[in-house]
């Protein structure tokens, strides 16, 4: 990444004292072929979609990209760390499952069943890692068998508590509205109203950039996903670390389970299957290698914006909606294509 | 482990300081009652398997199976019941009930090609299959004994008539699970007897955020929208918001009902629901199984015994809230 061969010709000094001019660090950021490919999408939609330059356009695209990217950030974290979390699709309805049944069930004040979300949901992260770094299997494996077992536990507990398979309406529980304003309210600037997730992914952003590149727990992160072995021998708690990741991804699942209660009243059981290929693909778009050791969160973010944009584009378009999968799917490739193809053409500039 | 017993810790805590809430929640529900019950018949035991194309934790599944229960209950039924969404899954769901011996088999026909062959078994074994929901015109000719369901191109055509009766210029139907037969029929039963324009839009509807944007990035982008047509009662929740969202005037419609749809319709966000009775579907299946065992009886008449479409709007509220709350309607 930053380590560059001396140029031929000049005096060999130490590569790691060498001092990058500020534009050479922009051009090395993991980020940066993704937002190009974000200019691009954005350019190519306001070029041929009338509707997707208005404001209010705007801010519908920016909320489906907030609750991708809510959820894209902390797994992009975890894919520097080296690691998948393939249950975090439904564990975002696990959570909204547990506000909604356990405030309705105890006739609790909402606010306690968002609470007790918080630590199930985290706990459910707890699980993840402490399975991870327990025993033998990849991640892939472990956190598949969470991801089918919260499917049958959405909609085992649901139908056992409930009766049916969404969950009763808390609307009218004491601290609903003040819960709604927190995860579920609208923001208006001007004349146009912003979801309030949208903060959330911005809060989320900040606070991932942050630990990744100002803090010891940032370069542990990289460090064990850059390689394992290496890390533990130069005293890197690897346990810990990719206990924290799963629990960051777990901490977000909470912030969109609350948004999906709070936003819609009730929680349908059957939700967020498949979800969770899309934070991973939000979080590869911005940058994050499969492999782990490399990546960023505003990448992962801007990855999520992508994919906003391109659903979102294609149905200001107004193509047919029957090709809209194939549209959705070609136009993630092109973004890919020239995302690679910008950091290849940044990292031969060095 | 420390974490795991904080967390306990926290948790109990948690529970132990909370505030309760004086309106709404359990303590707050009145008792619906369970319809129903009563003795059951004195006919000898029989094994009854339901096998569905039902995804996961659809309400409208469900619902079938509260209506199958409860004639189980009445005739003394043991009723047994597996989906899979696949049609090969559904086939060797179908196929272990006839290994079972089970006394009849109540399928979905979906995916018609691939139940064709097992159902030939089932024929062969001496098992009497009753097909339900979709699928009406297969049924016969696989050999069942009838098939309790609803037409979706009468129900779409149901639709476009309420529609135009309505006023509507141009309608939008939103599909859920892209390319699902009988969602793309019931759209093509609205474009059939509509007056105005209908317009389809895919969905992604186990992602209730994604369908909701998607669904006001429509409504922003074609104007004159003055009708969403929803195939889900899930979704109709999903578009009344996305109508705010755009600042859309539209009438929003669904088929199927569920305990959500009703509380819209008393609250005038939702203007009409089809529904197909999915509660029928379930029980007379059943209770044809029972009375062809015991008493040889054949409904329909070779025909398809329609459940629906029922129109329901605003004042059919009233009867319908309790029987939505406690999933029979």
């Amino acid at each position: 990444m930053s380590t560059t061969a001396p140029a031929p010709g000049k005096p060999a000094t130490d590569e790691r004292l060498l001092k990058t001019s500020p534009l050479k660090k922009f051009l090395g950021r993991p980020e940066l072929g993704s937002v190009v490919g974000a200019v691009a999408v954005f350019l190519f939609f306001a070029v041929v979609a009338d509707s997707f330059l208005r404001a209010a356009s705007l801010a519908t695209v920016l909320y489906a990209a907030s609750t991708i990217g809510i959820m894209a950030v902390p797994v992009a974290l975890l894919m520097i760390g080296g690691e998948f979390d393939l249950s975090a699709g439904v564990m975002v309805t696990t959570s909204a499952l547990i506000s909604s049944m356990f405030s309705y069930q105890m006739t609790a004040n909402v606010w306690v069943g968002v609470g007790v979300s918080l630590l199930a949901t985290l706990a459910i992260g707890v699980f993840n890692g402490v399975m991870l770094i327990r025993t033998d299997p990849p991640s892939f494996i472990i956190t598949l068998g969470t991801f089918l077992m919260l499917t049958g536990m959405n909609l085992g507990f649901t139908k056992l508590i409930s009766g049916t398979v969404s969950t009763k309406s808390i609307s009218d529980m004491e601290g609903f509205s003040s819960a709604k304003d927190v995860f579920a309210s609208t923001i208006t600037i001007g004349d146009v109203d912003f979801k309030i997730t949208i903060v959330w992914w911005l809060a989320m952003i900040a606070v991932a950039t942050w630990i990744l590149l100002r803090t010891r727990a940032g370069n542990w992160i990289f460090a064990v996903g850059g390689g394992e072995q290496a890390a533990r021998a130069v005293g890197v708690p690897v346990g810990r670390t990719k206990i924290g990741l799963y629990m960051g991804v777990a901490f977000g699942a909470w912030v969109s389970g609350q948004h999906l209660l709070f936003n819609y009243d009730v929680v349908q059981s059957g939700e967020g299957v498949g979800n969770e290929l899309i934070y991973i693909i939000a979080a590869v778009i911005g940058g994050c290698l499969i492999t782990g050791g490399y990546g960023s969160a505003v990448g992962a973010a801007v990855g999520a914006l992508i994919f906003g944009m391109t659903s979102k584009g294609i149905v200001y378009a107004e193509w047919n909606p029957d090709w809209f999968k194939f549209f959705l799917g070609a136009m993630l490739l092109l973004a890919t294509l020239l995302n690679a193809w910008v950091r290849k053409r940044a990292e031969a500039t060095k | 482990m420390r974490t795991a017993r904080t967390a306990a810790a926290l948790i109990a805590v948690v529970a132990l300081a909370a505030g309760c809430s004086s309106s709404g929640g359990k303590d707050d529900e009145s008792d619906g009652g369970s319809g129903g019950g009563g003795k059951a018949v004195d006919t000898p035991r029989l094994k009854i398997a339901m096998v569905t194309h039902s995804g996961e934790g659809d309400t409208f599944w469900d619902i079938v199976q509260n209506g199958a229960k409860e004639a189980a209950k009445k005739d003394n039924v043991e009723f047994l019941y597996s989906n899979d969404k696949e049609g090969k899954g559904q086939a060797e769901l179908v196929q272990t009930a006839i290994d079972k011996k089970v006394d009849g088999i109540v399928v979905t026909l979906a995916k018609p090609e691939a139940m064709k062959s097992v159902l030939g078994k089932a024929r062969a074994a001496g098992i009497p299959v009753v097909t339900i929901n979709s699928g009406a015109e297969f049924s016969a000719r696989f050999g069942a004994l009838s098939h309790i369901g609803q037409d979706e191109s009468v129900a779409g055509e149901a639709v476009g008539d309420e529609l135009t009766g309505r006023g509507k210029k141009k309608a939008l139907c939103v599909i859920h699970e892209q390319g699902n037969v009988s969602l793309e029929q019931r759209c093509a039963g609205v474009k059939k007897t509509f007056g105005g324009a209908v317009e389809n839009l895919n969905v992604d509807g186990t992602n209730a955020p994604g369908a909701q944007s998607s669904i006001s990035a429509k409504l922003q982008a074609t104007k004159g929208i003055d009708a969403v047509v929803t195939l889900g009662a899930p979704i109709a929740a999903v578009s009344v918001k996305a109508k705010e969202d755009a600042g859309s005037e539209a009438e929003i419609d669904t088929f199927d009902l569920n305990a959500e749809v009703v509380k819209r319709l008393k609250a005038d966000e939702v203007g009409f629901a089809v529904d197909q009775q999915p509660y029928l579907q379930g029980y007379l299946a059943i209770d044809e199984l029972w009375l062809y065992r015991t008493n040889a009886n054949v409904l329909g008449g070779g025909k398809p015994v329609l459940t629906g479409p029922a129109v329901v709007t605003r004042k059919d509220v009233p009867k319908l809230e309790k029987y939505t709350a406690r999933g029979t309607r």
